[in-house]
């Protein structure tokens, strides 16, 4: 099998025990302008990554391995992500 | 590990260091002590007894401070210093470093005001019985220079417990007669903890400067006894 090319999308944030003051400032920007209906903010990140490898198997266990070494922070934060193939 | 009497000193200099020449200069200039820069790239400790972590900007605080550094060679050899139980210092970005890579609990959380905070603080001693804090009267209050970002310490609760019961909290930010209080309290640290230290007791982290707390020039030198308590052990 040849190797293929797939795109991870991963987005990390912040762990719901913890307190989100840049979240909690946007939404004070967004109820001065009357979307009273925005209840809580909370900002994470998206990383995307390509990945050169032969199966979705191989390329989830690489985005894991990086989301755990590297790009979250299991102290604070929690991560998730997509992989698709591309073309 | 060489225990001559005086130790050497090593101070890691990472792309986006802005403390380290502070530090040196404390060091050499102040308490005349065998003192070298070590480069991000090196793999090796050398003889170098205690390594400094300076504070500043290390890699530019991509993805989050402290999380790039901790793959730099110079930190794969630090850690494996650590397990020979060689004491290590991370001051400001230091500290960071020192979180990300599980050398100390927890984590730097971005300040509860989202502001960078470059200001005097007071800070209570809270175990003097450390290789780093010996020479200080205990419930000795500082006054220390910040300047940070993230200083926001963090950790689960079991954690912070463990950390409260076995007294590995060192430095809490407190009033100027002691007292520590929600208003001393400058970035939303969990108890007021401006620096903490490893079970082993051969790792400080601390948030505040104590090398722009120790020249004279400065009039402020409430930073000059934690170098020294660390030349201290090695007499």
């Amino acid at each position: 099998m040849g190797e293929r090319l797939y795109l991870s999308k991963i987005i990390v944030s912040l762990k719901k025990s913890i307190l989100d003051p840049q979240g909690k400032a946007v939404h004070h920007a967004l109820q001065s302008f009357d979307l009273s209906e925005v209840e809580e903010v909370r900002i994470g990140k998206i990383i995307e990554m390509k990945l050169n490898c032969s199966t979705q198997k191989e390329a989830e266990r690489i985005t894991e391995e990086a989301c755990k070494k590297l790009l979250a922070n299991p102290v604070m934060e929690n991560y998730s992500f997509t992989i698709e193939e591309i073309v | 590990m060489h225990q001559a009497s005086k130790p050497r000193f090593g101070i890691v200099v990472f792309p986006g260091s802005n403390c380290d020449h502070d530090c040196y200069y404390v060091l050499k200039k102040i308490l005349n002590q065998d003192v070298r820069f070590m480069w991000h790239k090196d793999s090796s400790i050398k003889d170098v007894d205690v390594v400094v972590l300076p504070g500043g900007f290390s890699y530019g605080d991509y993805l989050r401070c402290g999380a790039i550094a901790r793959f730099s060679p110079i930190m794969k050899a630090v850690i494996e210093f650590e397990k020979k139980g060689g004491y290590i210092l991370g001051i400001c970005n230091g500290f960071q470093i020192l979180c990300e890579s599980g050398l100390l609990p927890g984590a730097l959380l971005k300040n509860e005001s989202l502001k960078f905070i470059c200001d005097y603080v007071n800070i209570k001693v809270e175990n003097n019985t450390t290789s780093f804090t010996n020479l200080y009267q205990s419930t000795e209050v500082l006054a220390i220079p910040i300047a940070h970002g993230d200083g926001n310490y963090f950790a689960d609760e079991s954690t912070i417990k463990s950390l409260e019961d076995k007294q590995q909290i060192i430095f809490r930010y407190c009033e100027r007669n002691g007292s520590v209080s929600q208003a001393a309290n400058p970035n939303g640290s969990t108890n007021n903890i401006a620096g903490i230290i490893n079970e082993k007791g051969n790792v400080l982290g601390m948030m505040p400067h104590p090398e722009r707390a120790s020249d004279e020039i400065l009039r402020h030198t409430d930073g000059k006894k934690l170098f020294e308590s660390i030349i201290h052990i090695f007499k």
